[in-house]
Order: structure tokens, then C-alpha cells, then sequence
């Protein structure tokens, strides 16, 4: 166990383990999966009694990358300025922990991954999978890194499911939840939204039934345009129009056919184009599944008061002004059912015009957030440093 | 942590001089929400001093974030909204500290604070104050007071009381006062027990209320 003793420092240091060998992952849907591999990345230093370990828990198309140079895509970590030395998530004090969820596709096991019995990938032989499993892995690899308690749990929006099923189903394991403009169930419309974007995998003929590894061809037309639909929600009307209005993309007047001639078209066929390259479209349509399925009230009769009930975690909860894909309404409707029963919750809705992925970006008054909370939080329960 | 270290090691003197003539009226133990809890200080204090359960509610993000910087658990939000998302007596005592002119109905937020608490102490600025009579007398003027100077066109404190109003108000509603007081400027308790008094001179009115 090398990353438990080791200083690793603001760098980090990423592998993928291989887990349930001897203890199988039992799915939502009755499946087993085992053995599952984990691919994750870690910063600083686990401390003696192993409790200064925070977890974070990634987006739809978040990787285990969440600080520090991606090696595959050679881009910056998606979340360099909430970790690291100093900073809310601070690698001077925390042991910082990021996994690839189950069913993606940067080295933990998903539909791009080698199914063990066969040899070869499973396409859409890898079973479908939820929000709850991913964290079902995870599970697996906090009891691998032999932490009993995690001192947090962090996510925004998917990421934020994640936190919240931690907080729901395995509280006794976590002291602390923060979950980003997230919600507590996908609604209609985000269903809506993802099925657009399966369907446009679906429809592209180079898919071959979720069989293209096997051919030389790749369903990059509908992912891009599943990414292209999806991209929308995570922006605001307010910032779209204040980046691009209806500007015109390198030229002067309107040509009079479908090429792009607004900098917004362009711009949005860049985000589907550079996605493909990165992310498994088999992926795309298993982890968008996960959250249409995704409702924390689900177990617990439908009642989001029911699922909080006897909660010992502390809840930090965030949302952003101009976020309509889960808006600050959704979250509010988990503080009411969390101040219902009586637990500790705070909540702040963030002034930004930035839409859904606010979260992403440079937030000054979240990471203040995080970082004045879990600072508070580290001293009122005695975390040592490492 | 170095923020927090900071504001750890309370003492009595660090509270403003009414924050504390609440805080001693709050027993050990307590379940507390602050309506209106501002960055946190009366929260914090009572958590440290009297071990209290402590919960706010607060409106500027700024003030959220200075309290959850303290420990606290604090909801932002408007009051009047988010106090009726309670559940009946969740709350040993409710605390509207300085926030009860700042209400669009304060007598609905006066039920509301009793629905959700066995008590409340309430606190408000009393424009029976003789300066703020004399100031409408002499000037003809709307009274713009230190501690809330604001002109009457956009300040939020939309509707001023006396403390013979408030008296009036909690008599109308059926609701009991357990203990009234006056303040004066430097916020010391003023000693009259006569209401005609208390509403000439005292600066602030500070009352615990009960359901009868």
C-alpha cells in the first residue's frame, strides 16, 4: 500500500487497481461485475489514523484527472484551483482521492474495457449501470486504501449525485458532504436532454450496434452532436449571448448555407469535434443511463426526508444563480428535507452568470466555501496532519 | 484554519453588547435558530459558550460563507421563505436579532418564529425613542438613525415599530411575553419598568415571547 505511507506531494500519483476479486460488485440491476478495475489519482499524504481523506467524485465526462496534467488529453486537471497546497482541498493537509467512475472510460472497467471472461471489450455486453455503483466501486477502493471514514465527499452536478448517495447509503463511512449544482433525481427534462444524445450516438450507422471497436470506424458524428445538445445545458442564455450574441464567424455577412456562420455554431462543433477524441461513445450512452436512473428518494418510498433521516454527515451545499440544468430550486428542496430531520446543513446559492458550469470554472466564493468549511470542519473534529 | 483559529477563542467582550443580553438569555444545551444570523458571531458564541445546537438563517451569501467558515450550519435564503420550510418546534429558541423591521409581515414571521420554536427572542429598533420623535418634530423629516441610516426610499427596514407597538402586536396575536426589556444606546438594559419609559428611552425593545 504505497500511496497510504508515502508523501506524494501536489503531484500526485495515478494507477488503476483491480478490485472484487473475492468480493464481487453486486449491481443495482442484479448483476455481478468482478473482478472491476479502478483507475484513480491521489494527492498528498494520508495521515496515521487515516482520517484526512477526502474523496471527489467527477462529472459525466470528468476523469480521475481532477489536478495536474491529463495524460491523455495533455490539458490542465479539471479542477486545479479548488485542489492542491493551499488551497480548499489542500494537499498539505488532505489526502485527496479521485477515481474514474464505473462504466467511463479513462482505465476503470466500462464498456471500452476488456470484459475478463472474453478477452475483448464489452461493448454493450458491460451491464447498465447506476450512480450507486459507481459509488459501489469506489467503496471498494476506499476499503482497498484501508481509510475507514472519509473526512469528505466532494462532486459537482454528477459528481454531486455521487456525494450524495455516499451521504445517504454509506454515512456512517463520510463526516462531511459537499455536493455542487446537483440535484436529487434527474427530472423529465434532464432525461429528455440525455436521450437526445443517446439517440445521436445510436442513429450514427459507424456505431454498429455498439460494436465499433470491432470495425475501423467510430461513432464520432453523434457523439459530437450528443456533446454539441448537451453543451447547451450546461450554459446559460445570459452567457451565451454575452460571449458570442449573434456574431458572425469570420466573415461578413450571412452566406446563405448550412456551413457555420454563427461563432456560436462553430464553437459548439469545436466542443463536439474535440470531445470525440477523448471520450468512449458507449460510455457516453451507459453514464448518461446512470443519471437518468438516479434518484436518491427512490429507496426510501419516494420520500427525500425518509432518505436523510438519522443523518450524522454535515452537509455544504452549493448552486449557482444561473444554473437550469439543476437549479437552485432542486437544491433547496434537499436542505428543506435535510433540515426536516434536523441535520447539519449549510447552503449557498452563488451569484454567477456562467450556467451549470460555474463549478468548473474560476468561483472565488465557492472555493472560499469549501475551503472556510472543511478548514472549520478539520479543526472541530481534530484532523491531524499527515 | 488560520481564519478559524482566529475566531475560535471568544470572549464575552468580542459580542456586540445586545447579542450578549440574548446570549445570557439562552440555557445550555439549547436548540437555537438565528433568523437573520448575519456572519455568524451570536451563533458561534453560543456554541462555544453555552454548547448550544445552533442554526441560521441568512440572506447575503457573504454572511453564509463568513459562518460556515466558523463551523456553523447556516441556510442562505430569504427568512420569511425559508423559516415556514421548518418543522413545528424544531427550535428551542428562535432568535430575530435587529431583522423584524426588515420583514414584509412581521406579524406572520412572529407566528412563524413560535411555530418552529418553544420561545423567541425578538429585537427590534424602537422609533418611540424620544430622538427619533424629536427628530420628526423638530425636522419634519423621516428619522435616519445611526445604526440604520438608510433614507426612506430604499431602506429595507420597511416597517418601524415602537416598543409600545410590538407590546400591542403580541397582544393582538395571543402571544405571551415572558420578558421585555429596553436599551439604551450603548446597549445596557434600562432599568424602568414603566412601558411609557421604556418606549420613550430606550433605544432597542428585546423581548422573549412564548405561545400562551
Amino acid at each position: 500500500m504505497t500511496v497510504a505511507t508515502e508523501n506524494i506531494g501536489e503531484d500526485g500519483f495515478a494507477e488503476v487497481v483491480t478490485l472484487g476479486e473475492n468480493d464481487p460488485l453486486r449491481l443495482t440491476s442484479g448483476e455481478i461485475l468482478s473482478p472491476i478495475k479502478v483507475a484513480y489519482k491521489c494527492w498528498g499524504k494520508l495521515n496515521e489514523d487515516k482520517s484526512n481523506a477526502i474523496l471527489i467524485c467527477h462529472a459525466l465526462t470528468g476523469d480521475q484527472y481532477a489536478r495536474g496534467q491529463n495524460p491523455i488529453t495533455g490539458k490542465e486537471g479539471w479542477w486545479p484551483k479548488l485542489i492542491g497546497p493551499g488551497l480548499a482541498a489542500d494537499t498539505n493537509k488532505y489526502f485527496v482521492i479521485c477515481p474514474n467512475v464505473l462504466g467511463s472510460c479513462s482505465g476503470t472497467s466500462g464498456p471500452k474495457e476488456n470484459n475478463p471472461e472474453t478477452g475483448e471489450p464489452y461493448g454493450l455486453d458491460f451491464p447498465v449501470i447506476t450512480i450507486a455503483d459507481m459509488v459501489g466501486a469506489q467503496v471498494k477502493l476506499i476499503d482497498h486504501l484501508g481509510i475507514d471514514v472519509l473526512f469528505s465527499v466532494i462532486g459537482g452536478s454528477m459528481g454531486g449525485m455521487q456525494v450524495l448517495h455516499w451521504a445517504v447509503n454509506h454515512k456512517e463511512r463520510l463526516n462531511t458532504a459537499i455536493p455542487i449544482a446537483s440535484t436529487w433525481r434527474h427530472s423529465a427534462q434532464n432525461i429528455a436532454f440525455h436521450e437526445v444524445g443517446r439517440q445521436a450516438i445510436m442513429a450514427d450507422p459507424s456505431w454498429h450496434g455498439g460494436r465499433y471497436f470491432e470495425t475501423d470506424e467510430r461513432p464520432h458524428a453523434g457523439l459530437s452532436v450528443a456533446r454539441m445538445a448537451a453543451h447547451i445545458t450546461y450554459m446559460s442564455e445570459g452567457s451565451l449571448t454575452a460571449k458570442f450574441g449573434r456574431n458572425l464567424q469570420d466573415r461578413e455577412k450571412l452566406t446563405f448555407g448550412f456551413d457555420a456562420d454563427f461563432q456560436i455554431e462553430s464553437y459548439l462543433r469545436y466542443q463536439g469535434i474535440s470531445f470525440v477524441d477523448r471520450f468512449d461513445a458507449n460510455s457516453y450512452l451507459y453514464i448518461t443511463r446512470a443519471m437518468d436512473y438516479y434518484d436518491i428518494s427512490a429507496d426510501f418510498d419516494g420520500s427525500l426526508t425518509k432518505a436523510f433521516e438519522g443523518t450524522s454527515v454535515k452537509y455544504c451545499i452549493m448552486s449557482f444563480t444561473s444554473d437550469w440544468l439543476y437549479t437552485t430550486a432542486e437544491s433547496r428542496e434537499i436542505v428543506r428535507a435535510l433540515n426536516a430531520v434536523g441535520a447539519n446543513v449549510s447552503f449557498v446559492e452563488i451569484d454567477m452568470d456562467k450556467g451549470h458550469d460555474s463549478f468548473l470554472l474560476d468561483c472565488s466564493e465557492m472555493f472560499k466555501i469549501v475551503s472556510g468549511f472543511l478548514a472549520a470542519e478539520a479543526q472541530e473534529s481534530g484532523i491531524r496532519l499527515p | 484554519m488560520n481564519q478559524k483559529s482566529k475566531n475560535m477563542h471568544h470572549r464575552a467582550s468580542d459580542i456586540r453588547v445586545d447579542l450578549l443580553l440574548i446570549a445570557n438569555m439562552i440555557p445550555e444545551g439549547a436548540r437555537v435558530l438565528d433568523v437573520g444570523c448575519g456572519d455568524g458571531d451570536l451563533l458561534e458564541y453560543l456554541r462555544q459558550e453555552k454548547k448550544v445546537d445552533a442554526r441560521g438563517i441568512e440572506l447575503s451569501p457573504e454572511g453564509v460563507q463568513q459562518s460556515v467558515a466558523k463551523g456553523l450550519s447556516v441556510i442562505q435564503g430569504n427568512a420569511e421563505e425559508e423559516i415556514s420550510h421548518f418543522p413545528d418546534n424544531s427550535f428551542d429558541y428562535v432568535i430575530l436579532s435587529q431583522t423584524l423591521q426588515a420583514m414584509s409581515r412581521p406579524d406572520r414571521i412572529l407566528e412563524e418564529l413560535l411555530r418552529v420554536g418553544k420561545r423567541a427572542i425578538v429585537s427590534f429598533p424602537n422609533f418611540g425613542n424620544w430622538r427619533v420623535r424629536l427628530h420628526l418634530m423638530l425636522k419634519g423629516r423621516m428619522p435616519v438613525t445611526k445604526s440604520l441610516d438608510y433614507p426612506w426610499y430604499s431602506t429595507p427596514n420597511i416597517h418601524f415599530c415602537t416598543i409600545r407597538d410590538f407590546v400591542d402586536l403580541c397582544d393582538e396575536l395571543g402571544i405571551k411575553i415572558e420578558k421585555g426589556m429596553a436599551i439604551n444606546s450603548t446597549g445596557g438594559k434600562i432599568s424602568f419598568q414603566s412601558l411609557l419609559l421604556s418606549n420613550f428611552l430606550g433605544t432597542q425593545g428585546l423581548y422573549v415571547i412564548t405561545r400562551s
